[in-house]
């Protein structure tokens, strides 16, 4: 079914996508700064109406804590309209289910951030972060499926993208999601930095990860870092995080290779890949001053940020590629 | 005269029984050079709790040190003793929150024996706790709030209190389900009173250093054991 390009509708579309970028941000600061828990109840705030808690006790983690709830609670109140507005004005079907879909996502994602609050539940944080990732994906893809270039493109000739490369970046994206779910179990651990030294870890290769040896790192961790001791499997688990890095590095490095060689330079899928491949060298980049910097609040998040946005990259890419292939066959 | 002679029999039985229990005693030292401890920078951040500080801000208390290499802050205790907690019925154990920091730092309770977790600051904190073995709880305290009160019925050693509003208030405390134990104070020394003679295990606990263990045997007149660890 034909559809008409609506700019009212398209750009509130990429607000709620801006908007959800930051809420992402926000809550990586908030377990950047340590600061879950800072608001022990919820939905209420220290007992306060959310919106009526008074500005002079936003203080220390309260205030990352109660400003991402806040934020949480706008980006809420921005897919709900977005979901109605979908289903009111956009005549695809697939598109009134996926702005339903987002709906349902947002709700289910504020409830597992409450429960983890009120649950005290850590691992919690895990899938909070995970759902926080895909609804981003999903908050960006409706705004890709709402702009001009989406809607007229059938009306344009288009290049068809082969099939290996588009399977090679769609591999890449789910590896990518899955360096996230590592990053988010390292982060909600809890436990500072498991390892405090790159590109060498603990000045090997590969750290040792004995009883003994895990004690003497406990013992001889720099004096700022308070936290829970470290254990042999958050060793392992940043280990296999560095590791799942480079392997990423290599694949969009492929990838804009192949993209550049089937598409040719000028291709905007070639460009994307580029600037892909930019994101994940800065992403190693801050990964290793996250370290260097002792897991710097502000350095942490930022990582957190470029994190998503190479993921958020890698699906656009795969969605552009799909609608590409599909018109020009 | 029954109620004379009861008493008479109880107080007779009550001073066997101290006869016939001695003290642990011994001093903790440190070997080598641990971290030095650094300035709690974050303070600086905070309102409320750097106006506490004109001067100079605390220092991190990982390693607390007498001149002469003493340790403070390790938990010593028999191990292999259980179910004789007096905890219900001691004293109750007060942790306060005072200059944006937990006072003490390290500590150690019975299981079933209450703390007392106070505010004395002016600014907000949260109390959370994240034990392995007993329930979690996360707690609201206002400034001139209610003390909030505390118990634990299993036994965990350094059991994490922290304030979440700021994120470098944090106490570790030790539950242990009998009545043996100390905590080594800032000279290294410690005394477990009134243990029963007999062979035991005594365990010395640091949070960042380990444990180490001794047998020792206790007679009426008590035992020594000192203890030495070793930052490598």
């Amino acid at each position: 079914m034909n559809n008409k390009y609506h700019p009212a509708l398209f750009w509130f579309a990429v607000l709620t996508g801006i908007t959800t970028f930051l809420l992402i941000g926000l809550g990586g600061l908030v377990t950047s700064h340590e600061a879950g828990m800072s608001v022990p109840d919820w939905p209420n705030s220290y007992g306060y109406n959310m919106f009526l808690f008074p500005i002079h006790d936003w203080v220390g983690g309260i205030f990352y804590e109660h400003t991402h709830r806040l934020l949480a609670s706008f980006v809420g109140l921005l897919t709900t309209i977005l979901a109605v507005w979908l289903c009111l004005q956009d005549s695809r079907k697939w598109m009134h289910w996926l702005g339903i879909t987002a709906f349902l996502l947002v709700i289910l994602q504020g409830i597992i951030g409450g429960l983890r609050v009120r649950w005290q539940l850590n691992w919690l944080g895990v899938p909070h972060g995970a759902v926080a990732q895909t609804f981003l994906v999903l908050t960006c893809s409706l705004a890709l499926f709402t702009s001009r270039w989406w809607i007229n493109s059938a009306a344009e000739k288009q290049i068809s993208v082969p099939r290996g490369l588009r399977r090679h970046v769609l591999y890449v994206t789910l590896l990518i999601f899955v360096q996230l779910l590592i990053a988010a179990t390292m982060r909600h651990q809890h436990a500072g930095l498991a390892i405090t030294d790159f590109p060498l870890a603990y000045g090997k290769i590969w750290p040792v990860t004995t009883p003994d040896a895990i004690a003497h790192y406990n013992a001889t961790r720099p004096a700022e870092t308070i936290g829970q001791p470290i254990t042999a499997f958050q060793v392992n688990l940043q280990m296999i995080h560095r590791f799942v890095a480079y392997t990423l590095f290599l694949g969009v490095a492929a990838a804009t290779l192949l993209a550049w060689k089937k598409l040719g330079g000028r291709d905007a899928l070639t460009k994307f890949a580029f600037f892909w491949l930019a994101l994940l060298t800065l992403q190693i980049g801050l990964g290793a001053w996250t370290i260097w910097s002792n897991k710097a609040a502000d350095i942490t998040t930022l990582h957190v940020m470029v994190g998503a946005s190479a993921l958020l990259t890698g699906a656009l890419w795969c969605l552009i590629a799909g609608r590409r292939n599909q018109l020009a066959t | 005269m029954k109620k004379n002679l009861l008493l008479l029999a109880l107080g007779l039985f009550a001073t066997c029984q101290l006869s016939g229990a001695g003290d642990i005693t011994g001093i903790i030292t440190l070997k080598g050079t641990p971290p030095a401890a650094k300035e709690i920078t974050p303070i600086k951040d905070d309102p409320n709790c750097s106006a506490m500080y004109p001067g100079a801000l605390p220092k991190t208390m990982f390693y607390v040190l007498g001149a002469n290499g003493e340790l403070a802050d390790v938990i010593v205790s028999l191990q292999g003793v259980s179910g004789k907690s007096t905890g219900a019925s001691a004293a109750p154990v007060v942790l306060d929150q005072k200059g944006c920091l937990y006072t003490p730092q390290i500590l150690a309770v019975q299981t079933g024996q209450k703390i007392i977790v106070k505010n004395s600051d002016s600014c907000i904190h949260n109390v959370h706790t994240s034990p392995k073995e007993n329930p979690a709880a996360n707690q609201v305290q206002m400034p001139g709030g209610a003390d909030l009160t505390f118990t634990f019925d299993k036994p965990e050693p350094f059991l994490k209190f922290q304030c979440d509003v700021h994120p470098w208030m944090f106490a570790w405390v030790t539950v242990i389900d009998h009545p043996y134990f100390a905590v080594s104070d800032k000279d290294g020394k410690f005394t477990i009173k009134n243990v029963p003679p007999g062979k035991y295990t005594l365990e010395a606990a640091h949070r960042k250093l380990g444990t180490q263990t001794a047998e020792i045997e206790v007679k009426d007149d008590g035992a020594a054991q000192n203890f030495t660890f070793e930052v490598k």
